[in-house]
C-alpha cells in the first residue's frame, strides 16, 4: 500500500510542477531509455545521482523515499534473484561481477521508480488528462485513464480499511499453511471488488444525471501551452539522449565493479 | 478497562489526526464519543483493538500494550463495528458471516449456531438468515455488521456510528439494546453525530475537537453547554434548546431526557394553579 501512497500526487509549487505534462514525460521517456541501455554499474549509479536533484528540485524527496521503502520488497527480490542464478551459474561461487551485476539490476529498478514517481507526483491527474485530450485520443479513453489513476490512492486506503475490519472480527494474514493464507485474502478481496463494482456503477450513473457526452466537441478552461522553459527542457533531454546512444555504441564505459566483503 | 495515556497519532500522509490525549474508560462505562466532521473519532477507536498504534503515548486494554498483542487477539475482548458494513460482508449468507468471527476466534462447532440465534434475534434479523448480505438494504446490513460483532459477546463493545439509516423504531431497539448490554455490566462506546440519541441514551460525553478532547462528562452537563458544544459543531438537543429558552420560569437549564423535562414542567404547570 505504500508504494500507492508515494505515488499520490500533492500541489506544490516547483519548476518541475510548472512543466508541461508532455515535457515530464519525454524526461521519464529519457531516463528510461538510458536505464534500459546500460547495464553497467558505473553508468546506472550516475543516472541515478542525477535523478537527485530533480528530486529535490520538485520537493517531493519525502513521498519519494516513502515509495522507495514500499518498493523495497521488490529490490531485495531482483537482488537476489540475479545473485542466486548468478552464484548457481557460477558452480556455486559467489564472484565479484554476479554482485555487481545484481546490484546493477536493482539500482536499474529503483531508477525506473524514481522517474515514474518523478513524473506521477508532480503531474497532477486533471493534467495528464488534458495532455491525453490535446494529444488527439478520444475523451473516453482520457477520463477512463485519469479516472483510474485518481482512484488507485482511494483503493488502497479501502483495502487497507477492509484488511482493519477483518482483523478486528479476528482474521489472521500470517496464520496457516500456504493455502490457508491465500484464503485468508477472500474476506477482503471480496468487499474490495464488490464496493469497487458499485461505485463504478454509481459513478456512471452520476455521470449521466450530469450529461455526459451530450456534445462531441469539448473545450477546456485551461488549454496546456508549450513555453519556453520547455523546450530548452526538451532540447536538453535530446542532446542528453543523443549522447548517451553515441557513448553506447563507441565509447566503453569502465569497468567497476564490488569487491566481495570477506566473510 | 481502556487506559489512553497522552496518545498522540499522525496518518502516513501528514495529517495530525490525535494530538495528546488522556482519558481512562472504566469497565461497565457508557459512553458516546461525538464532535464534528474529522475531529479523530474514528482514528481514536481504532486504537482501541490495536488497528492503529501510538505514534507517541499508549493505550492499554485491561494492563496489556496494545503496541505488544495482536488486533486478533486485542478484538476478543474489545468488539469493533466499523461505520461502513460494505467493508466487511463477504459471505453467501448472514449466517455464514456471522460464523466468520465465531471460527476465527475458536468456538466449538454446537456453539456457533446458538450464537447466530441469539445475535440474529437481537438484531431483529432472523428472517434474513439465509439472504445474501448484499442485497439488504443499507441500515439492515450496518446491522448484520453489528451482529457479526456481538456474537462473540466481547466484554466491550465499540461501534462507529450505529444509529446511520436505521428508522426510528430500531433506533429504540437498539437504545434498549444499549443499555441492557450496560445492565449486564459490559462497557459501550460509541461514536455518532445523533443528539438526539445520545440525549435519550444519556451516557458520558466524550466531546472531539480537531484531535482533542474538548470535553468530559455526563450527556446532561455536556448537551446542555452552548459554548463546548457550539464549538464542536453539535446542535443542542431539542428539550435543552427549549429549557435554555425557559430560563425565566426559574427552571434548571441542564435537562436533556423527556422524562426529566416533563416533572419539571408538571411542578411549574401545579405551583401555577393550572388543573
Ligand atoms: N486512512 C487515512 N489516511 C490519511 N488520513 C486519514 C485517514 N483516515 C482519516 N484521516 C484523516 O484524519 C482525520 C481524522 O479522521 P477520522 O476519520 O478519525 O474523523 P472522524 O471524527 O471519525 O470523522 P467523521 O465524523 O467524518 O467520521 C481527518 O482529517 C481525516 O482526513
Ligand atoms: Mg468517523
Amino acid at each position: 500500500m505504500k508504494v500507492f501512497e508515494g505515488l499520490q500526487f500533492r500541489h506544490v509549487s516547483s519548476p518541475i510542477h510548472r512543466l508541461d505534462p508532455r515535457t515530464k514525460f519525454i524526461i521519464s521517456c529519457v531516463i528510461f531509455a538510458q536505464a534500459f541501455l546500460f547495464t553497467e554499474f558505473l553508468y546506472l549509479i550516475l543516472l541515478f545521482l542525477a535523478q537527485l536533484p530533480l528530486v529535490i528540485l520538485a520537493r517531493i524527496q519525502r513521498q519519494w523515499t516513502r515509495s522507495l521503502r514500499g518498493g523495497l520488497m521488490l529490490i531485495f527480490l531482483i537482488f537476489f534473484t540475479n545473485l542466486i542464478v548468478g552464484v548457481v551459474s557460477n558452480d556455486f561461487q559467489l564472484t565479484s561481477e554476479s554482485l555487481t551485476y545484481s546490484t546493477s539490476m536493482s539500482l536499474r529498478f529503483v531508477v525506473l521508480m524514481t522517474s515514474f514517481s518523478i513524473f506521477f507526483l508532480t503531474t497532477s491527474p486533471d493534467d495528464l488528462g488534458l495532455a491525453l485530450e490535446q494529444s488527439h485520443i478520444p475523451y473516453e479513453f482520457c477520463f477512463a485513464f485519469t479516472t483510474a489513476v485518481r482512484f488507485v490512492p482511494v483503493l488502497a486506503r479501502e483495502a487497507q480499511t477492509i484488511m482493519d475490519a477483518q482483523k478486528s472480527r479476528g482474521l489472521e494474514l500470517e496464520k496457516g499453511g500456504f493455502m490457508k493464507r491465500i484464503r485468508n485474502y477472500i474476506p477482503i478481496l471480496i468487499p474490495l471488488i464488490v464496493s469497487a463494482i458499485r461505485r463504478s456503477l454509481e459513478l456512471a450513473e452520476a455521470m449521466e444525471t450530469r450529461a455526459f457526452g451530450a456534445k462531441k466537441q469539448r473545450t477546456s478552461l485551461h488549454a496546456l501551452k508549450i513555453e519556453r522553459r520547455d523546450i530548452i527542457t526538451l532540447v536538453l533531454c535530446f542532446i542528453i539522449l543523443a549522447l548517451t546512444i553515441y557513448t553506447r555504441i563507441y565509447i566503453p564505459i569502465p569497468d567497476v565493479s564490488i569487491p566481495i566483503p570477506p566473510i | 478497562m481502556i487506559e489512553v495515556e497522552k496518545l498522540s497519532f499522525t496518518y502516513p500522509a501528514g495529517i495530525e489526526a490525535l494530538k495528546d490525549i488522556s482519558v481512562t474508560i472504566p469497565e461497565g462505562d457508557f459512553v458516546a464519543i461525538m464532535g464534528e466532521n474529522g475531529a479523530g473519532k474514528t482514528t481514536l477507536i481504532k486504537h482501541f483493538n490495536g488497528i492503529l498504534k501510538p505514534d507517541t503515548g499508549r493505550v492499554y486494554v485491561d494492563g496489556i500494550d496494545t503496541k505488544k498483542a495482536s488486533v486478533a487477539e486485542l478484538s476478543r475482548t474489545i468488539g469493533l463495528v466499523f461505520q461502513n458494513p460494505d467493508h466487511q460482508l463477504f459471505s453467501e449468507t448472514v449466517e455464514e458471516e456471522i460464523a466468520f468471527g465465531l471460527k476465527n476466534f475458536g468456538f466449538q462447532e454446537e456453539e456457533i449456531p446458538k450464537r447466530i440465534d441469539w445475535a440474529l434475534n437481537l438484531l431483529n434479523l432472523m428472517q434474513y438468515r439465509k439472504t445474501s448480505p448484499f442485497l439488504l438494504s443499507g441500515g439492515e446490513r450496518k446491522r448484520v455488521a453489528l451482529a457479526t460483532v456481538l456474537a462473540w459477546n466481547p466484554k466491550t463493545l465499540v461501534i462507529d456510528e450505529p444509529t446511520i439509516g436505521q428508522d426510528y423504531r430500531q433506533k429504540e431497539r437498539l437504545r434498549h439494546f444499549f443499555n441492557e448490554l450496560h445492565d449486564q455490566g459490559r462497557t459501550v462506546i460509541f461514536v455518532t453525530h445523533d443528539v438526539e440519541f445520545v440525549a435519550d441514551c444519556n451516557p458520558r460525553v466524550l466531546l472531539m475537537y480537531k484531535g482533542q478532547i474538548l470535553s468530559d462528562g455526563p450527556a446532561k452537563q455536556i448537551l446542555t453547554n452552548h459554548e463546548v458544544t457550539s464549538k464542536a459543531s453539535i446542535l443542542l438537543p431539542q428539550i435543552a434548546q427549549l429549557f435554555h429558552q425557559l430560563e425565566d420560569f426559574g427552571l434548571p437549564k441542564e435537562v436533556i431526557t423527556i422524562q426529566e423535562a416533563k416533572g419539571l414542567i408538571e411542578d411549574l404547570l401545579k405551583r401555577c394553579d393550572v388543573p
